[in-house]
């Protein structure tokens, strides 16, 4: 019997190989699917047990965990709650947003980057805690566009964005009506799970971060756009002359559109100048009539449009120019109507990339990773994404602007002593809706340090192009006087 | 049938040093184990300690003590490897109970009720190492145990005492004791087979006719087999317990494949099996169920009746990766019946992979001994029965962690020695002594063959031979 009994033990043999072989799979090459896996609840109480890294604007926390008594250890708190809820988003038991969510690896202590950390930690049997996160956004420009924002009526909805245009840092980002990340943090989770559910059934969406989240038609803001068109294609300068006039008949149709303040914008034949300052429709229709839509696609989507280019930040919408527009439609895109949207930091973008010669930066929110004895493990780099425009098209389109601010449409956000460039804009979304003003800037002219996007909307809203410049460009004013002034 | 130990002059040393050596490193597994229970989960060690691991350690020494005195040739190992995973499984089981105490379950002593229930398999253990002097006093009980262990195997379907727990009615509940006469009916049968199978080797191996290379039985022999067959299909579509029937058909095909060296057994058998869990999936919706689970665990997450209890455990077992997250600092409350079938998947989160694996050799070497005492023993009853346990312990084994990590269908089995479970841990206890008893045997040396007369040296005569 003793051939079969060595037989049955191979068989055996095989058996118990087999136990170690998917024991090995299961327990080291699945593991990291398995813990990927989103209904993974022994990830998430262990990620919010944890002495979670802080979010560092300057040099203060504006998140960070503090000790609690009960079983999670930790509580995460946010210092200035509804002024950095965009960026920080909220970190709550079952969902992550803004940066606690695009940032988790660092944070949460996870990060390759912070393996040397962890072996340490191990090693001494320390508690693992998470790296820190150093933002770029600059605390005095945040206060100012945030109090501009909440200087605004009570019902208006808002968003500014701020950016240094040679590098594409983010240095301000708010929007409102927003939330208390505090409270979403709690570990009172039925409080938090009936304001979560609160909050997203709000119409007024107080979750979403509207400088990243929302696209709307750019308005009058989107004639820089057009205008770079124009002159990149060798035809126009600043002082070339174009038609103005009362208005516009639209191609393939017997449908004319005239000026916001029903006036002829100076005459039969102005500059392009004084087409930007004064906002005038009938110029800039004709002008992207004329130059076509796959010029008009082509100059947009150097600036950034139909791409989505915010990659440490979630929920960037992508800014549309589409690229199948009819003759009518091509012409109305020319002052940022019809299909075209764009988000505020896609305004922002066209702005900072004429402040800086024509180069778009890609725009970044987080500027440093740090170990959690808060040395530098790892610095984003600035990257030019395009060349949207030459140096010589931005000189020209700068010289437009800060006419615009000096004696145009813009003037609410002139700084004395220093030259601002800015656009006006004033879009029609739907019919019942009250208009959204716009207005995109950068200071100074000759050496700029910010460039700005304003989009607020509220009742109060006046359907004419200077509802922009009034509620947008005080905003924009004392937010680029927030970085000049340091 | 060789005698191996005789025929090389060959004479087994007795290595009961080594086995106590052995037996002191199991403890410290058992005890330090418990230790760090308390550490991880408490912060300090057990108050009870001592007290605890005096418990233990007496048990230990009791069995060994038995096996110095009645046994004193027995294997080596396999005292020490059980000693170890229920050393181990005990700390788990605490372990738990302490997570369960402190999230308020009504059931958190475990550990206490299992150490009552060890401390009654090493009485068995010993009583049986006493009182069984030789194995092959069984044999005479053949027909007894199989119609016993039958018996056993019904008693569940009966009224009043039979109980269905968790879809599969494997319980009899007698003035308050739950008991899974399974797990006894299970070492009974090995017993029945191995008496059956070594009287009628000769008839089911010869008989038959030969179909392409492959030796088929004779119809007239197939009643057995069929008998088997049906008693496992009957387990199945009545118990709703695809891993009993798996086990003991799987068993009884070991057995006879062994017995008839016959591979043509194992082929019939096997169809046979196949056949029938085929029908199973094709007309059981719980079998069909169960193999979804298995192919699409994380698809059937959340849905009642769902692998929501498996994929808690893989989670588990993943989070815990190589070393573990260390005894207190996972999980395994979330694991449904983490302290019976699935306490592998607790031991993987908190001892990581490293521990599964030391586990599954533990349970390798049970095997391995067993089939080694199975190849040197004497006698074919001893052979049989060492091959039937050897058998039983490898496909249990093989069922509960491979159901466990995901590479079988799940079914509900106990994982031996660690699980919590009086009639499982009882009956492995018996398991073992049975094991010792036939190694005793085997590799005590040889009786001398002594002539009756005793002048007469002359071995080219047909010869009266008496053991001494």
């Amino acid at each position: 019997m003793n051939k079969p009994i060595r037989v049955v033990s191979v068989f055996c043999l095989l058996l118990f190989l087999a136990l170690l072989l998917n024991a090995t799979y299961l327990m080291y090459v699945r593991a990291d699917d398995l813990s990927k896996d989103p209904r993974n609840r022994r990830i998430i109480t262990a990620t919010y047990s944890r002495e979670r890294g802080a979010i560092l604007v300057g040099k203060d926390a504006i998140a960070r965990s503090v000790p609690s008594d009960d079983k999670y250890k930790f509580q995460r708190t946010y210092s200035e709650p509804f002024k950095y809820a965009p960026v920080t988003g909220y970190f709550a038991f079952f969902s992550q947003t803004g940066v606690e969510r695009s940032q988790n690896s660092v944070l949460s202590g996870d990060d390759s980057r912070l393996f040397v950390t962890r072996l340490v930690d191990m090693l001494s049997n320390g508690d693992p805690k998470g790296g820190n996160v150093q933002l770029t956004l600059d605390a005095a420009a945040q206060t100012a566009a945030w109090d501009g924002l909440q200087a605004l009526p009570g019902d208006a909805e808002g968003a500014v964005v701020a950016l240094e245009p040679t590098t594409g840092r983010v240095l301000a980002m708010a929007s409102t009506p927003t939330f208390d990340p505090n409270k979403l943090a709690s570990h009172d989770f039925t409080a938090v799970a009936g304001l979560s559910k609160d909050l997203n059934d709000d119409p007024r969406d107080p979750l979403i971060n509207r400088t990243i989240g929302t696209t709307l038609p750019p308005g009058s803001t989107f004639k820089l756009v057009t205008a770079a068109a124009a002159i990149e294609s060798g035809d126009y300068d600043a002082d070339s002359q174009v038609p103005g006039g009362y208005r516009f008949k639209l191609p393939q149709s017997s449908d004319t559109i005239g000026n916001y303040d029903g006036g002829n914008c100076g005459g039969a034949r102005i500059t392009l100048t004084q087409a930007l300052q004064v906002s005038c429709n009938v110029t800039f229709l004709t002008l992207a009539n004329e130059l076509g839509n796959d010029a008009m696609a082509e100059q947009a989507e150097k600036f950034g449009f139909n791409d989505t280019s915010l990659e440490d930040l979630g929920g960037q919408a992508t800014s549309l120019y589409p690229r199948d527009m009819d003759a009518p439609q091509t012409a109305m895109s020319g002052i940022g109507q019809s299909s075209v949207t764009a988000t505020p930091l896609q305004m922002a973008m066209v702005a900072a990339a004429i402040a800086n010669d024509g180069d778009v930066m890609r725009p970044y929110v987080v500027d440093e990773v740090r170990a959690p004895n808060l040395s530098v493990l790892d610095q984003t780099d600035t990257q030019s994404i395009s060349k949207a425009i030459s140096s010589t098209t931005a000189d020209e389109l700068t010289k437009m602007m800060v006419a615009t601010v000096a004696d145009g449409t813009a003037s609410p956000a002139q700084i004395p002593g220093v030259d601002v460039a800015g656009k006006t804009g004033t879009a029609q979304s739907s019919g019942d809706r009250p208009p959204y003003a716009w207005f995109v800037s950068f200071a100074p002219a000759d050496d700029p340090q910010v460039a700005v996007a304003v989009l607020v909307e509220s009742s109060d809203t006046s359907p004419d192009e200077i509802g922009g410049g009034v509620l947008g460009g005080p905003i924009a004013k004392s937010v680029m006087e927030a970085v000049i002034n340091q | 049938m060789s005698q191996n130990g005789t025929l090389m002059g060959f004479v087994h040393r007795r290595r009961r040093g080594a086995e106590l050596f052995l037996l002191v490193l199991a403890l410290a597994v058992g005890i330090g184990a418990y230790a760090a229970v308390g550490l991880g989960v408490e912060g300090s060690v057990p108050a009870d300690l001592v007290a605890y691991g005096g418990w233990l350690t007496a048990l230990i020494v009791a069995s060994h003590v038995t096996v110095r005195l009645v046994a004193p040739y027995a294997d080596p190992v396999l005292l020490p490897l059980v000693a170890a995973l229920n050393g181990l499984g005990l700390a788990v089981l605490h372990r738990l109970d302490l997570t369960y105490e402190a999230i308020g379950n009504d059931q958190h002593t475990f550990a206490r009720q299992q150490l009552i229930w060890m401390t009654l398999g090493v009485v068995l253990f010993v009583a049986t190492m006493f009182l069984l002097r030789d194995h092959r006093s069984l044999q005479r009980l053949t027909y007894t145990s199989g119609l016993a262990g039958i018996v056993l195997l019904v008693l569940p379907f009966l009224p009043v005492i039979g109980s269905a727990k968790n879809g599969a009615k494997i319980w009899i509940y007698i003035a308050g004791f739950s008991f899974q006469p399974g797990e006894v009916a299970k070492v009974l049968l090995v017993i029945a087979f191995s008496g059956y199978l070594v009287l009628h080797r000769d008839a089911l191996a010869l008989a038959g006719r030969r179909v392409v290379f492959v030796d088929l039985p004779r119809g007239r022999d197939l009643g057995p087999i069929l008998a088997m067959f049906g008693i496992s299909m009957m387990i199945l579509v009545l118990q709703n317990d695809l891993g009993s029937s798996l086990l003991f058909f799987g068993l009884f095909l070991v057995m006879l494949y062994v017995a008839t060296e016959r591979p043509g057994w194992l082929v019939v058998g096997g169809l046979l099996f196949a056949a029938g869990a085929l029908a199973a999936y094709t007309f059981v919706g719980n079998v069909q169920n169960r193999f979804n689970f298995w192919l699409h665990p994380l698809d059937y997450y959340d849905q009642t009746p769902g692998s929501g209890q498996l994929v808690e455990a893989m989670f588990g077992m993943g989070w815990g990766g190589l070393i573990g997250r260390g005894l207190g600092n996972g999980f395994p409350e979330r694991v449904p019946f983490a302290y019976s079938d699935f306490i592998l998947s607790t031991i993987g989160e908190e001892l990581g992979l490293t521990a599964v694996m030391a586990i599954v050799l533990c349970y390798g070497l049970i095997v391995e001994r067993a089939l080694r005492i199975a190849l040197i023993s004497r006698d074919g009853f001893g052979k049989l029965m060492a091959v039937g346990l050897a058998a039983i312990f490898a496909l249990q084994v093989f069922v509960v962690i491979g159901g466990v990590t995901g590479l079988i269908p799940l079914t509900g089995l106990t994982t031996p020695f660690l699980s919590y479970g009086g009639s499982s841990l009882v009956a492995n206890w018996v398991v073992i002594a049975l094991l010792l008893r036939i190694s005793d045997q085997a590799r005590r040396p040889a009786p001398r063959l002594d002539p009756v007369d005793d002048g007469a040296a002359d071995s080219e005569h047909t010869q009266v031979v008496k053991l001494r």
